[in-house]
């Protein structure tokens, strides 16, 4: 593929790639984390509700914050494959350097 | 706009086609990530739903008292249905082959099936996964069921057996 020939271009689409294999990691935990969270409280162990409400947000941030850094890398990754002066695909603007 | 370039060559609304299928359908990394952390947001939601439904319920302590059976009319190793406390929750009252009454809530803890007392083994099963709960206290013995099953408090006055409360996650 062509993309794939420049080098830095690769490194970004691996750290993209992976920042997306850690978000579904960490949304399968929180999918546990919930199933597990109610079936406690249906148990009648209403306790661990608070600690599970803490953690899957804690999990949430892990996630937005990996959702900023694909934001990120794939704009990167947008303003150095577009030619100068011409405008890149889709709805966003980038900075000229 | 144009698709391929992203320039605007004349408004959508002027184009004979202004739907790009092909391109409407294609999903684009941010947009599927986006939807992940979305995803994310909802677990967030669900958890805050369960916290704020165990802050807000209320322990019952208040039970209606019922009188079930008479005692003398249960041979050992049968069993009774009853519906308690409400009229839409079946239990069954299990007078165990050592004499011993028990009783509970006859749903099964996995996907609400019935249970069923096995005499022969002592314990109470469901026929549609094979979870087997203790006949002495509920406890999941084998199978799917997740938590035991809820357990009846009874009381003998007389010859009456008398429901007088119910008790959850008993023989943990």
């Amino acid at each position: 593929m062509k993309g794939l020939s420049n080098p830095a271009r690769r490194r970004r689409r691996v750290a993209i790639d992976a920042a997306m294999v850690m978000i579904i990691l960490v949304l399968m935990v929180q999918m546990w984390l919930l199933t597990a969270t109610l079936e406690s409280d249906l148990a009648g162990h209403h306790g661990v509700a608070m600690p599970a409400l803490l953690s899957t947000a804690a999990l949430f941030g892990v996630c937005a914050f990996l959702y900023r850094l694909v934001i990120r890398v794939d704009r990167m990754q947008e303003s150095v494959s577009a030619t100068p002066g011409e405008q890149p695909s889709g709805p966003w603007r980038l900075d000229k350097r | 706009m144009d698709p391929k370039d992203g320039s605007s060559t004349k408004p959508a609304w002027a184009e004979e086609f202004s739907v790009y299928a092909a391109e409407d359908a294609y999903v684009q990394r941010r947009q599927f990530t986006k939807f992940l952390v979305m995803t994310s947001a909802a677990m967030v939601a669900g958890n805050a739903w369960i916290w704020l439904k165990a802050v807000t319920a209320e322990e019952r302590t208040e039970w209606p008292e019922a009188v079930v059976a008479r005692a003398s009319e249960i041979a050992p190793g049968t069993v009774r249905f009853f519906s308690y406390p409400g009229p839409h929750d079946p239990c069954i009252l299990v007078r165990r082959t050592n004499g011993e009454f028990t009783a509970f809530s006859q749903k099964c803890t996995h996907l609400s099936c019935a249970v069923y007392y096995a005499a022969a083994r002592d314990r109470l099963e469901c026929p549609c996964h094979e979870g087997y709960f203790s006949a002495a206290n509920g406890r999941v013995l084998q199978g799917p069921p997740p938590r035991p099953l809820p357990q009846i408090r009874m009381e003998q006055r007389g010859d009456d057996l008398v429901a007088v409360g119910l008790v959850h996650g008993e023989g943990e």
